[in-house]
């Protein structure tokens, strides 16, 4: 048998220049290794992560590439447990003796604390639903590709008198788990991602996709709508702070509500830190509120297993504004005499799982249409440097960013200096009037869900900035 | 290691670069956590790879890898050379880097206690027993403790032929005691919150913070919180904490004279900077007693922005930022400083890790020590409030408007802390702020804070900053925004 140093080696030799992952073969070759060498040195039980990742991110500003980079990386971590200990290792030396004395830090972390009653056997052989979310269109994107897209985006920029910032990333990555038990489950994905920032002095505006699919978005695109808006956002005119009725595109919704995953988890109701505690079955959100964790979404992306290997299951969250279930690991299930629902992450942990495949159930209103049905009000492009203000009543802090603006009688009349806001989320729920189709959102505070635009009424502006 | 390095630049300068640089990284880290009593996170990890950067066709590119075979790293060098000549085909202008000296060194911080030679039972003893201290204590429905440490081990090789070596070891360690009652979370957190302090020492750090002594004092206030006043909402004197203090000056001033920002670089992701370069030099930051440095030399302490070369090569510099008051300097690299006008970078290059492009990172941005005594500081204040321990932290996308909460408050009345208050904030405008600073504390209360987890660039890099501070107070603050109107 060849050692997975060599193949590697191998692989790197035939095609130097291309980002290639390994192939799921060598993945299990590496979870063999691990195996056979732990049994050797004596651990009970033994768990392997193997993650990789070939990444490469063009980055823009001024109207010039000034930014550009690739990586390449891959990890082994391992999980042993002896006589009711567990602890975790990790390393990114594939060699047998790299791999060796992972597995005896592994075990001597483990070694060093009191018996943990909460550590379970590790879990059998499963089947996993298939997903499908490599696309060898995004494998294969070139930095000249990136470059020439960048290149369009920034002439159009100057030819509109502005200046463009942005991000044109692709790249994969795969992730493989097994353990003692014979466990095993691989996953790889691919990903794109453009994000453009048009800034016409003093004002800004931002556009931005993400997709497994680089053929899902059109980056001239983006920039043209990010340009229109800048231009439309110059001259911002100065309103007092206080309650005013938002229209929040896709994005802003994103940011806002990304804050809410964690208190999903069984064991942050546990701990008491959930804004849930208390208020599970029964009406906290407004009825057209519904929230699904759903790996399988067509818009979703990650692996269809957690950091047990355990398959994820859809879980219905919130069922029209009533908050009906929660996630577990397999710790949490226990505890709480339910079934695991494969959200837990990586062993030993204090924070337990969480839904990381957000879908809301959007509606039939274009941003179009909250405006045309709005008599005043704000429409938000984007939020910034969101903060948890309080965790229970979940009061969020944050700013309003490249493009505000105001709506009235049923369009946009002017643009606004962004504002400071501090709203609670779970009366932000509570009045939504409208909601648009649920789309693939994707900020910078929140990894990305499935949400639709909103219309909200009563947001709370707390202060306004200098811009 | 320099083989593997050597090999890079070599390879990078067949290819075509006209300049290149490479760090060869070797990191290894350990975190142990706990919660209500039991072991939560024990792990460790290692990792090693190569981080290359070429200069072709008067643009940059960047590579890295983890496969050190001379196959691998030429390899690597010949994707960083091909990646510039993408990113010229996107260029408007031509790189030009500020003269830099060569430099063969090798250089390690200081430390007592090699963290990773303490035994892990040790380690974990303290922290079961910090947790144990604060579950004693009525109320309390969450107890959480740390420690995370970090050895790091960077050779840097440039084609200029800098040979650089630098090792860091860093600690960290806090502890934290929430409690849940009726309808609001309160938590306490020692000797800061959000992963506690961290600097760059041994394991004497742990050691010197008592967490025994402190554990139930926070579990306590804790509990007592529930009961506590809530902080008004008003316009008045603040006081605040050196911790919360050390944040207030990492995104208020630290962040905004990040040249890149100012240059625009960072507009798509992090934001830009109110201090455009027309205001350096007149620009009134802060009243007259304010003094602040970014200062990367061992001298200022052994802070997370303390070393001896920064990841481009340059020297650890001490640069005044605020002298007097007024606006004197920005943070810039190799690539900026000749756009103010410096005909030398003020070194703060730095990456994460062997697979990140260093950008351009705060160091210790520290603000100087005053004259006041705290007690008399307490003393002199008829009527104010002190405020303790973040909570929460926002300020907008060119670095004015901000708002923080802390975990704790106490009103002054009378110079005298008179009672407890809960939920306290405040909000303001960065000069505006700073301006309004009219007693800074002497060096007896003077720490140099770490925050370990600052994030910047595309893709994301997490970074550790020091920065020094001792209570301060501030006039004509706005108080209470965050909760009003809720």
């Amino acid at each position: 048998m060849k050692s997975p140093a060599k193949s590697r080696k191998a692989s790197s030799e035939k095609k130097a220049r291309a980002a290639e992952l390994l192939p799921e073969r060598e993945l299990r070759r590496i979870v063999a290794t691990v195996l056979r060498l732990a049994r050797s040195i004596g651990a009970e039980e033994t768990e392997i992560h193997v993650d990789e990742v070939a990444d490469n991110l063009t980055r823009f500003a001024n109207n010039a590439i000034h930014q550009n980079v690739a990586e390449q990386g891959l990890t082994v971590s391992i999980r042993t447990v002896v006589d009711g200990r567990t602890a975790r290792a990790t390393t990114n030396r594939i060699e047998e003796d790299s791999l060796r004395a992972t597995i005896e830090a592994s075990l001597s972390l483990a070694h060093s604390q009191p018996k943990d009653p909460r550590v379970l056997p590790m879990p059998a052989k499963h089947r996993y639903p298939r997903v499908n979310r490599f696309v060898k269109q995004t494998a294969a994107l070139t930095a000249e590709e990136r470059a020439r897209a960048v290149r369009l985006a920034c002439d159009l920029a100057i030819k509109k008198g502005q200046v463009a910032a942005g991000i044109f990333a692709s790249g994969q990555s795969q992730s493989a788990i097994g353990n003692s038990r014979g466990l095993f489950a691989a996953y790889r994905e691919t990903h794109a991602e453009f994000s453009i920032t048009m800034q016409q002095d003093p004002a800004a505006s931002w556009a931005k996709a993400n997709s497994a699919d680089v053929r899902a978005f059109e980056p001239q695109k983006l920039a043209a709508r990010a340009s229109e808006k800048a231009h439309l956002a110059v001259n911002a005119r100065e309103l007092p702070p206080g309650r005013y009725t938002v229209i929040l595109e896709p994005a802003a919704v994103l940011d806002l509500v990304g804050f809410l995953f964690y208190d999903f988890a069984a064991t942050a109701l546990e701990d008491k830190r959930s804004c849930l505690n208390d208020r599970m079955g029964t009406p906290l959100f407004g009825k057209n509120i519904t929230i699904t964790d759903d790996a399988y979404h067509p818009l979703q992306q990650g692996a269809p297993f957690d950091g047990e290997g355990l398959p994820r299951q859809r879980v219905l969250l919130v069922d029209r504004g009533i908050p009906k279930n929660l996630v577990y690991s397999r710790a949490a299930a226990k505890a709480a005499r339910k079934s695991p629902t494969g959200h837990g992450f990586a062993l030993p942990n204090e924070y337990g799982e969480a839904p990381m495949n957000l879908v809301f159930t959007g509606g039939d209103s274009s941003l179009e249409k909250m405006i045309a049905s709005t008599d005043r009000g704000l429409l938000v492009t984007r939020l910034w440097y969101i903060r948890e203000v309080d965790p229970y009543e979940k009061v969020m802090t944050g700013m309003t960013r490249d493009g505000l603006f105001l709506v009235e009688n049923g369009r946009v009349t002017t643009a606004v200096r962004n504002f400071r806001f501090n709203q609670s989320l779970i009366e932000m729920l509570q009045n939504v009037e409208l909601l648009g189709p649920a789309v693939r959102a994707t900020g910078e505070e929140a990894f990305e869900m499935v949400v639709p635009a909103m219309k909200v009424h009563n947001f709370h502006f707390s202060e306004v900035t200098k811009f | 290691m320099w083989t593997w390095l050597l090999l890079a630049l070599d390879a990078a300068h067949l290819r075509g670069a006209s300049y290149s640089d490479a760090r060869l990284m070797h990191l290894r880290q350990r975190d142990l956590t706990t919660k209500n009593g039991q072991v939560g996170t024990l792990s460790q990890s290692d990792s090693i790879g190569i981080g290359i950067r070429a200069l072709a066709n008067g643009a940059w590119g960047f590579a890295s890898t983890d496969r050190l075979t001379k196959e691998g790293v030429a390899a690597c060098a010949a994707q960083a050379v091909s990646i510039a000549k993408a990113s010229a085909l996107a260029k408007r202008s031509e790189v030009v880097m500020a003269p830099e000296q060569s430099y063969i060194d090798s250089w390690q911080s200081p430390f007592r206690k090699d963290p990773f030679e303490i035994p892990l039972e040790k380690q974990l003893s303290l922290l079961l027993g910090a947790d144990d201290a604060m579950r004693r204590v009525k109320g309390v429905t969450l107890t959480e403790t740390d420690m995370q440490f970090r050895k790091i081990d960077s050779w840097f090789a440039s084609s200029i032929g800098s040979r650089i070596h630098q090792r860091k070891v860093i600690s960290g360690c806090g502890i934290a005691a929430t409690s849940f009652q009726g309808e609001e979370i309160q938590k306490r957190s020692y000797p800061n919150s959000f992963g506690g302090q961290h600097t760059l020492q041994g394991y004497e750090l742990i050691e010197s913070l008592d967490l025994l002594r402190n554990a139930p004092i926070i579990a306590e206030e804790a509990a007592a919180l529930h009961s506590a006043s809530q902080c008004p909402e008003k316009t008045g004197t603040l006081i605040l904490g050196g911790s919360q203090l050390g944040l207030q000056i990492h995104e208020s001033i630290g962040h905004p004279i990040e040249l890149d920002r100012v240059l625009g670089q960072e507009a798509n992701f992090a934001g830009t900077s109110f201090l455009t370069l027309d205001q350096l030099n007149k620009l009134k930051y802060a009243s007259s007693i304010v003094n602040v440095v970014a200062d990367a030399r061992l001298d200022h302490g052994p802070g997370l922005g303390t070393f001896a070369y920064d990841d481009e090569g340059v020297p650890a510099q001490c640069t005044d930022i605020i002298k007097d008051g007024q606006f004197r300097g920005y943070l810039s690299n190799r690539e900026t400083a000749h756009l103010v006008g410096l005909n030398r970078s003020s070194g703060t290059m730095r990456t994460e890790s062997w697979n990140r492009l260093p950008i351009i990172r705060m160091t210790n941005v520290s603000l100087l020590p005053g004259a006041w005594d705290f007690d008399n500081l307490i003393a002199d204040t008829p009527d104010g409030i002190l405020m303790e321990t973040n909570r929460s932290w926002s300020i907008d996308d060119r670095r004015y408007q901000f708002q923080f909460s802390t975990e704790i408050g106490w009103e002054i009345k009378g110079g005298k802390k008179v009672r407890m208050l809960k939920n306290p904030s405040y909000s303001g405008i960065t000069t505006e702020f700073w301006n309004s600073c009219d007693a800074i504390c002497k060096l007896d209360h003077w720490n140099l804070w770490g925050t370990p987890n600052c994030g910047k660039g595309q893709p994301m890099q997490t970074m550790g900053t020091g920065h020094g501070a001792s209570p301060a107070r501030f006039r004509n603050v706005r108080i209470g925004t965050a909760f009003s109107n809720q």
